[in-house]
């Protein structure tokens, strides 16, 4: 494989290239007390399980480091719960360092003491190794909660976490708190958020959006990464879960849809150029269109605006285009610094000095 | 019919009255007999008598209910769980029923499903339903039976349904004529037309053939799933078009009572042209529709 087939965004990355374009890809960092859900979160969000297939799910003896080949090329770090990561032994700046979101799941139904002591140590440990790593506190498992409940939970630890915090000094540490469950659209709502922080062009693709929904009368419009349905930014209108799931249940059946009938196209090449309109009885339109390999953009938008579909044709395409340019300037500077990074290699291997691989 | 717990509600629930397969969970066990109506095709209305299974009321209705059950059988479905103990309890009542069945209304079309595949272990399932359907058939005898194997969490539910409906339906033939004739005009590689209530499968056209047998329960299973989900948001499911680089598919209400499938392979066929076939269609088979069931 040659250095420039890998410079776009091309999923094949080999493992021992890892440690060159590390620091393009955004770590994601699962982190958790044993049986907090972590693996089968990871499951259910990235590799399409159903949620009571999770229920099999052994514990997790290792790191287990999972590269999503997506839009985004992130990492999904799922620490073994019962793993003292704190030991001496342990490389604190090399497993923070270059970490973009840490995640941490905290059991709802179970006696979360325990889990908010090793969230404040994490938390500490952490931010003094790297202090840009934004903090995301999953309350896990609600799904056994009653809504009363629910709420009573989130601000106890909510509460506990940011008094503990404040007294170690640490009062500018932000964390987020989300109340997830795997058996509905939250974990994925979580994810989209926690995702949305660590992607440095979201402010452009939320401006895009929002030039695009004013100008066709769209009433709201998602950029969804079509692997794991995370959304990976939408327009500064107010997102209801609705129509977040509507979306997603969408994506579902189009991809579902196509398996059966696109079949013959896998010798074929793709142009990317997936279409799809649904329309409900209630006067909703749902509009897809695939922007690149991994994104889709989908729309919500009214049957009288949607009389102009020729219109809103040309003004994704519009979108389209310059989203590309956005993410073209981004891969020019990483192939810049790839034939930088290959450059240093050859050197390296020239004074046979490349030999730890 | 069939044994107490084998699941006939849970079928009944999920293809006629919109249940996800999770919820079926929550059904409690049917008392005697519960008959429902369900309007099929607008004009065809199925009467559909679910039997509770307990042992208490399968006594009863060889015995003093036998006329008023086994009267004018169009269809007998007779459910069968896999992960059964007592087989030969099961074999037992069933024979009770095919004998009922005999005397009382011998032109009915039996139908065996072997439900709760689910169950099995995937590399088991084809031996564990071949051994079931021979027993089945010997044990028949004179009467011919259709099995089916069965599962409320795949699309092989749909492809069993599907199938008793497709033996109910007067004139299909006609109907798949006049598809075929519709596949040619508009130049389709296949259409497909599904009922709208249950997205059961009553015919189709079929001009290149797409080699994956199972594609029309998987379509009416992810339409129904979605169609679920459409419900949550206060819409309903009405039109939809997918295209792809190679295909192009578009699923839209025919008549009152029925939905099509138009898939196309042809890139350069607009999607406004097929849409407007579609729409001309529409008529033909309101039509077609009406004279064959005012008959």
């Amino acid at each position: 494989m040659s250095y420039s087939d890998y410079g776009d965004n091309d999923p094949i990355y080999g493992d021992d290239l890892a440690d060159e374009d590390r620091e393009s890809r955004p770590r994601l960092m699962l982190m958790g007390l044993r049986r907090s859900g972590k693996s089968s979160i990871q499951r259910v969000v990235f590799h399409k399980m159903t949620p009571t297939e999770t229920l099999f799910l052994e514990s997790t003896s290792k790191i287990n480091k999972d590269n999503i080949h997506s839009f985004i090329d992130f990492q999904v770090w799922d620490f073994p719960g019962q793993m003292d990561f704190f030991d001496p032994t342990f490389d604190t700046t090399a497993i923070f360092g270059e970490v973009g979101a840490l995640v941490f799941v905290i059991d709802s139904q179970d006696d979360y003491m325990e889990a908010l002591a090793r969230l404040h140590s994490t938390v500490v440990a952490a931010y003094r190794v790297n202090p840009n790593i934004t903090f995301e506190v999953f309350i896990h498992k609600v799904d056994g909660l009653s809504e009363d409940y629910k709420i009573d939970t989130q601000r106890d630890i909510q509460q506990t976490t940011t008094d503990e915090l404040a007294d170690a000094g640490l009062e500018n540490v932000q964390l987020a708190f989300y109340l997830t469950s795997i058996y509905d659209h939250s974990i994925f709502e979580a994810f989209s958020k926690v995702i949305q922080k660590l992607i440095p062009q979201l402010p452009t693709l939320e401006n895009l959006l929002n030039i695009l929904c004013a100008n066709s009368g769209i009433e709201k419009a998602f950029l969804f990464d079509v692997i794991s349905k995370i959304y990976i930014a939408t327009d500064s209108s107010p997102v209801d879960s609705q129509s977040y799931e509507i979306c997603s249940d969408m994506i579902d059946v189009i991809i579902d849809i196509s398996s059966i009938y696109g079949r013959a196209a896998i010798g074929a090449k793709r142009n990317h150029e997936a279409f799809s309109v649904i329309k409900m009885g209630n006067g909703t339109v749902l509009y897809l269109r695939e922007v690149n390999k991994y994104l889709a953009l989908i729309c919500l938008l009214r049957a009288e605006t949607f009389e102009k579909q020729g219109l809103i044709d040309y003004n994704v395409h519009c979108f389209k285009e310059a989203m590309d340019q956005v993410f073209e300037l981004k891969r020019a500077e990483r192939t810049r610094r790839e034939m930088e990074a290959n450059q240093l290699l050859e050197q390296q291997q020239h004074n046979g000095l490349y030999g730890h691989g | 019919m069939g044994k107490s717990g084998s699941g006939k509600t849970s079928m009944r629930s999920i293809i006629f009255s919109n249940y996800i397969a999770r919820d079926t969970r929550r059904l409690g066990a049917t008392i005697d007999v519960e008959h429902s109506h369900v309007r099929f095709l607008g004009n065809l209305v199925l009467n559909l008598w679910d039997c509770g299974g307990q042992e208490a009321f399968m006594e009863n209705y060889f015995a003093s209910q036998r006329d008023h059950i086994f009267k004018n059988v169009e269809v007998l479905i007779y459910v069968f769980d896999v992960e059964s103990r007592d087989v030969e309890k099961d074999m037992h009542y069933y024979q009770s029923c095919l004998e009922a069945i005999l005397t009382n209304s011998k032109d009915a079309k039996i139908f065996c499903l072997i439900h709760k595949m689910d169950l099995v272990q995937e590399d088991q399932r084809d031996k564990i339903y071949n051994e079931r359907v021979l027993e089945l058939q010997t044990r028949s005898l004179p009467l011919q039976v259709i099995p089916f194997r069965t599962s409320i969490w795949d699309e092989t539910l749909y492809k069993a349904w599907s199938s008793i409906v497709y033996s109910l339906i007067p004139n299909v033939q006609l109907l798949e004529s006049h598809l075929d004739n519709f596949a040619k005009i508009c130049e389709a590689d296949e259409i497909v037309l599904f009922e709208r209530m249950t997205f059961l499968v009553i015919a189709h056209s079929t001009r290149v053939d797409n080699g994956d047998v199972h594609r029309f329960e998987k379509i009416s299973n992810i339409i129904k799933q979605f169609k679920l989900s459409c419900s949550r948001t206060q819409g309903s499911f009405q039109s939809m078009e997918v295209r792809h680089s190679n295909f192009a598919g578009f699923i839209d209400y025919l008549t009152g009572n029925t939905y099509v499938m138009v898939i196309m392979s042809d890139p350069t066929i607009q999607s406004a042209a097929t849409l407007m076939n579609i729409s001309i269609a529409r008529k033909h088979f309101e039509k077609l529709e009406g004279a064959q069931f005012s008959k």
